[in-house]
């Protein structure tokens, strides 16, 4: 079994539209929606819901008011400066440290699970999803990611899959580094812009740090073709390969706002048919070259 | 007046709106909060006069003084601390594992530890550049590559905000920790959107931070066509669209070379600050 992970540093590049035509090309999979900020896969899916969870992301500190005291001690301590003059625990605050709870002399503090999304197990014609929904302002999203991926890996275990497809979170932080680890292949989509190029080298420094093969496909590259050959040439200098170069299309909008994956929609509508197929041979000339 | 720049989505202008916004203005500040990815820097290309390192507070153990006794790892929330003991309590020796990455600094294990073999340590996890151009002082953290407090470097460049100018904070995508760093404390929100599903699904949790947070927030809708399925949103929740930019190539080609709108297109700078005096006037 085979984890790939689609990512970009950048947010915006196509790493769904992607994630979804991957999610159609491959056969026997499970399928991950890493990104529990801002999911979006679930639009091009339509999953339907067979078990939904409560995430459980840490402890969150509540005061019991009658046994307080006033005496001040939490709020010396606090590092996250979550507690107020009047002795309330701001929940976007506090980081669920514990810390308050041992040093209070009224025992007054009591900590809980602290809620912080849910998560759900679905089934799609494409196979399943497991996907989640961080509630609003929460943190620990890295953790909410590392739980997704531990119940599609036991799922594609159990159910013999030959793939996880992971649609990563944009950025270079905890989610994105908890969608990383352990993945067997990483697709980067990038952008010719300066921006997709900045933020794409970050993502490859990281994925460098974790030693982890990448391919990089260059989305809507003749928006400016010149930074497209830039862009590759650069990584050829650091010996990544640039598996394709996939062209703007008015039509890959149309397949978002029908919410229909790319790949489906192109046969569909018989839209930009060769698009279509130019990004079949790039997708599996990357899991060829790869496995 | 702090006014943030935000979008659930990755990748719908954010940074487009905050360069091109200060670039209107007459005085004020920008501050690139996306620390994972800053990428103001790129069109704004300021002289940077002034960095420093963002640091975060580690326990140093003091290998004379531990017993091993393992408290700090039994009080970590966070799994930071891991002690392996050998020997016996006679002759105590052993291993303190500290997992850096996951540490959040709240010092709890040096406050606990009964032998007071913990001292404040300091691990360095990222920057601030101070920097300048023309009309704009330019704030930016920047996280390292493999850490992962962000809101820690988030707060630090905010730090940096002076009072009496007005300031544009360009928040990352997202709804979580650093989103709320970002925008904690800010007077008005823009929420940058596209017309499509994602765009409107990601604008709704967006707006929600904003509520939860207290902040009034306005729409911009970028790469505009059809609009309908944001407006529609707009109008039932009662947030302002205040500014649409439209679906060009020749947008998307300047800023694929790092060229501001108001530079390529020198009419959308009356279309910015018209935007400055619309959010005034929400304000007021």
């Amino acid at each position: 079994m085979k984890q790939i992970l689609i990512i970009s540093g950048k947010g915006g590049t196509g790493k769904t539209v992607i994630s979804g035509c991957l999610a159609v090309l491959l056969k026997n999979k499970t399928i991950v929606d890493a990104d529990v900020d801002a999911a979006n896969l679930h639009l091009l899916l339509h999953p339907k819901i067979k078990e939904s969870y409560d995430f459980v992301g840490g402890k969150l500190a509540r005061i019991d008011k009658e046994k307080c005291s006033g005496c001040g001690t939490c709020i010396e301590i606090c590092k996250f400066s979550a507690i107020s003059e009047d002795f309330e625990i701001d929940p976007l605050f506090c980081e669920g440290c514990t810390i308050c709870s041992y040093f209070c002399p009224e025992s007054a503090i009591i900590l809980e699970d602290r809620i912080s999304g849910k998560y759900f197990i679905s089934e799609t014609k494409y196979g399943p999803l497991v996907h989640a929904r961080l509630g609003i302002a929460q943190e620990n999203s890295g953790k909410l990611v590392a739980k997704l991926r531990e119940i599609a890996k036991d799922i594609a275990e159990k159910e013999k899959k030959d793939f996880i497809i992971i649609d990563g979170p944009p950025g270079v932080g905890c989610p994105v580094m908890a969608s990383m680890t352990g993945v067997d292949l990483v697709i980067a989509v990038t952008e010719p812009t300066l921006s997709g190029l900045h933020d794409l080298e970050r993502i490859l420094e990281l994925a460098n740090h974790f030693k982890i093969p990448v391919k990089v496909i260059i989305n809507k590259f003749d928006l400016n073709p010149e930074m497209s050959s830039k862009i590759e040439l650069n990584l050829k200098q650091k010996n990544i390969d640039v598996i394709g170069k996939i062209p703007f299309s008015e039509e890959i909008i149309n397949s978002v706002k029908n919410q229909i994956p790319f790949l489906e929609y192109a046969k569909m509508f018989n839209k930009n048919r060769d698009i279509a197929e130019l990004i079949e041979k790039i997708l599996n000339n990357a899991l060829y070259s790869t496995f | 007046m702090v006014i943030a720049v935000a979008s659930g989505k990755g990748g719908t202008g954010k940074t487009t709106v905050s360069v091109n916004l200060a670039l209107s203005l007459e005085k004020v500040q920008l501050v690139d909060c996306d620390v994972e990815e800053p990428n103001v820097h790129i069109f704004l290309k300021p002289k940077i006069s002034e960095t420093y390192p963002v640091k975060t507070v580690v326990p140093e153990i003091d290998k004379n003084k531990c017993t091993y006794c393992r408290k700090c790892s039994e009080i970590c929330a966070y799994n930071a601390l891991s002690v392996i003991k050998f020997g016996d309590d006679e002759k105590p020796s052993g291993e303190v594992i500290f997992f850096s990455h996951l540490c959040h600094g709240c010092e709890g294990c040096i406050l606990l530890c009964p032998e007071e073999a913990i001292k404040r340590g300091e691990r360095e996890i990222g920057l601030v550049r101070i920097g300048e151009k023309e009309n704009i002082r330019f704030i930016e953290g920047k996280l390292n590559v493999s850490e992962v407090l962000a809101p820690k470097v988030i707060e630090t460049a905010k730090s940096f905000i002076k009072k009496n100018i007005p300031a544009i904070i360009d928040a990352p995508p997202g709804t979580s920790c650093p989103v709320v760093a970002s925008l904690d404390g800010a007077d008005f929100c823009i929420l940058v959107t596209e017309p499509t599903p994602f765009g409107l699904h990601d604008l709704e949790i967006a707006y929600e931070v904003t509520k939860v947070l207290k902040i009034p927030s306005g729409v911009i809708i970028n790469k505009s066509e059809d609009d309908s399925l944001i407006e529609k949103f707009c109008q039932k929740n009662k947030i302002p669209i205040l500014m649409k930019i439209p679906f060009d190539k020749k947008i998307a080609e300047t800023y694929s070379k790092g060229i501001s709108l108001v530079e390529a297109f020198p009419e959308y700078k009356e279309k910015f600050l018209n935007l400055f005096e619309k959010i005034k006037e929400q304000l007021k």
